[in-house]
């Protein structure tokens, strides 16, 4: 199913949760709606799934208008961040819940209801648990009962809210790559919230980076990494080294050194550089940007230098990640030059 | 070779025990002073009431004043707390689900009637609803009986009693979240579905709590009840008002047999509150996992 917004506005109080938010979620597709704690996208989840209304702006499912539908009448399977599983029941009821709530008319009976239930926790591979109550299960099970839970009414559309988010570093890299799996077995139209931008890159097909309110980019994982649209997604997805230069003249400027590099059509005026750390290189007599090795050390196949920049005022250290065939040692005084690198207007 | 292990000796269970004196002394005056307060008096009611045996106990009760004030203070109580039992739950439900302006005055006006004393209580519904109150007048040329009868004396009783269902469920409910309605509802349960199968599930040992001090309060209530019932022998004598009634005419044993059955309500509610309590800390625990 596709989902379109269009324009949403959400306020509380005085914070803009949401300030004007254009989205096309395509069928199938698995997205992640990435950005920093504040930035909305709970938010934006939670008007998806009926659990928020926007103060203006529409939702529409397949075309059809979903506002005009209740929470429970959306056929939505939504994640809770906590899990929000119903602590008075067993694993089996919990899973069943969104089955035995059905209007008389259309419910299942209770063989077709037992039967669903242990088809939905095979596929989550935990059948075992059934009988076991929510407290009794570490957190990686409870997320799985969760999205077992969320299943169970065949949604149309699957909403996460920071699935991964109260686990530990190896459960969450395990869920991720099921969680990858388990989409393209049942291809159902998903959408997951979170602040990792590891985890948006490595499992969404397409990430919405989103601040205040708005959003910054959508794109492909590789898009949004390697051609960043604004300063902030630079500076939020992967680490950046981030100067402060000045473009004039067709060059740009740290202080009062040039840089071997073209401005790209970049405004004149302050700005800001940004260069990937892997992307910053030391290079031949004359590339521009002058500093000292403060200290080096190995991880394989590259060293990792502190360098000090001798340009501008005071003293700006960074770090850069060269491969060791010229290897710096301490105290070499290196010129810089960037192989990729994005400027935008400060 | 002795290579059993010695057994440990902790600093700790050194450091808290006291000289055995201390702990005698501490001990005895705490078991002195609960047996002069509080064993001896109901010893004495339950002395007092069988002083003449067995059968004058029975008959004390049995009196028509005794079986009257018993049956208007158990359909009182039932009233109140029955009355209670849902506002209390849709207050708390308010208080701890929503958020709204004045809130914070919604929660201290809940606590007013443990604040203000039983007998201002009465007093305030005197003024509503007497013949110089507010509504009285009215009341009257409308035939309706308020003061003196059994309205007047179960409005009493559920102002006085009303904090107690909502403020046992408050803090429970809002430690509990939306997060399980949330997700009910979006499992498509409807909004009653979502109250039965999720809500009520989660406190109901926060609610029965609340219910049994409510009806402690509501059959115990003496104060409140006293300035509106207008002491109308075998009408408006509610158990407590009868006790005081029959001492004052020197019927020690009607008296006292009256007051043995408080005595045992009040037994009763002691063992269900000690294991409802119990209860509610293993939920503690469970959410605490």
């Amino acid at each position: 199913m596709t989902i379109e917004l269009k324009n949403l506005v959400k306020t509380f109080g005085s914070f803009a949760a949401l300030d004007g938010v254009d989205l096309k979620i395509e069928d199938g597709e698995l997205l992640a709606l990435l950005g920093p704690s504040g930035s909305g996208k709970t938010t934006l989840l939670r008007i998806i799934a009926g659990l928020d209304w926007p103060d203006s702006g529409g939702v529409w499912f397949d075309g059809e208008n979903a506002l005009a539908r209740g929470a429970g009448e959306r056929h939505v399977g939504f994640v809770f961040q906590h899990y929000a599983l119903f602590r008075h029941m067993t694993v089996f009821e919990n899973v069943a819940f969104g089955l035995r709530v059905q209007p008389r008319a259309i419910r299942k009976d209770e063989a077709a209801i037992r039967a669903r239930v242990k088809e939905l926790l095979d596929l989550v591979q935990l059948d075992w648990l059934a009988n076991r109550y929510p407290s009794q299960l570490s957190g990686g099970q409870r997320q799985r009962i969760a999205l077992a839970r969320a299943l169970a009414i065949a949604p149309r559309i699957l909403l996460l809210d920071e699935p991964f988010g109260a686990l530990d570093a190896k459960v969450r890299k395990e869920l991720r790559r099921w969680l990858r799996t388990l989409h393209e077995e049942i291809n159902v139209t998903s959408v997951f919230v979170t602040h990792d931008q590891e985890e948006a890159l490595e499992v969404a097909n397409r990430v919405v980076v989103m601040d205040k309110g708005k959003i910054e980019q959508i794109g492909t994982p590789n898009e949004v990494y390697d051609r960043p649209a604004t300063a902030f997604v630079h500076s939020f997805i992967g680490e950046s080294i981030v100067l402060p230069v000045n473009v004039s003249d067709g060059r740009v400027w740290v202080g009062d050194q040039a840089l071997n590099i073209k401005p790209n059509g970049a405004t004149p005026g302050p700005s800001q550089l940004f260069v990937r750390r892997h992307d910053m290189q030391v290079g031949p007599a004359g590339s521009g940007l002058r500093g000292s090795v403060r200290y080096v050390r190995t991880f394989g196949a590259i060293q990792r230098a502190d360098i000090a920049l001798a340009a501008g005022d005071g003293e700006t250290l960074i770090e850069i990640d060269t491969p060791r065939d010229r290897e710096l040692k301490q105290g070499d005084v290196v010129e810089l030059q960037p192989t990729r690198f994005r400027i935008f207007s400060a | 070779m002795t290579d059993a292990p010695m057994p440990l000796r902790l600093a700790t269970t050194d450091a808290r025990t006291e000289p055995w004196l201390v702990r005698w002394i501490i001990t005895g005056l705490a078991i002195a002073f609960l047996t002069v307060f509080v064993v001896l008096p109901l010893i004495l009611v339950f002395a007092e009431a069988f002083s003449r045996g067995a059968a004058a106990y029975v008959a004390a009760l049995l009196d028509p004043e005794g079986m009257a004030a018993i049956k208007l203070t158990l359909l009182v109580a039932a009233i109140s707390v029955g009355l209670n039992l849902i506002f209390g739950v849709i207050t708390a439900w308010a208080i701890a689900k929503f958020d709204f302006a004045g809130k914070s005055f919604l929660i201290s006006l809940i606590d007013l009637p443990f604040s203000v004393s039983p007998v201002i209580s009465g007093l305030l519904f005197v003024l509503l609803f007497g013949m110089q109150g507010l509504f009285g007048p009215w009341l009257q040329a409308h035939n309706v009986q308020i003061l003196f009868a059994v309205p007047g004396i179960a409005l009493a009783t559920i102002f006085v009693t009303f904090p107690f269902v909502a403020r046992s469920l408050i803090p429970l409910m809002q430690e509990q979240g939306t997060q399980e309605e949330e997700a009910a509802i979006s499992l498509g349960a409807s909004g009653l579905q979502t109250f039965f199968r999720v809500t009520l599930p989660n406190i109901k040992w926060g609610l029965l709590y609340g219910v049994l001090l409510c009806n402690a309060r509501a059959m115990g209530e003496f104060g409140a009840v006293s300035v509106v019932s207008g002491h109308i022998r075998g009408e408006t004598n509610t158990m407590p008002l009868l006790v005081e009634i029959l001492y004052n005419e020197y019927q020690f044993v009607a008296s006292f047999a009256i007051a043995s059955l408080l005595a045992m309500l009040a037994l009763v509610t002691l063992v269900v509150k000690t294991v409802l309590e119990r209860q509610l800390d293993e939920g503690q625990q469970l959410r605490d996992d």
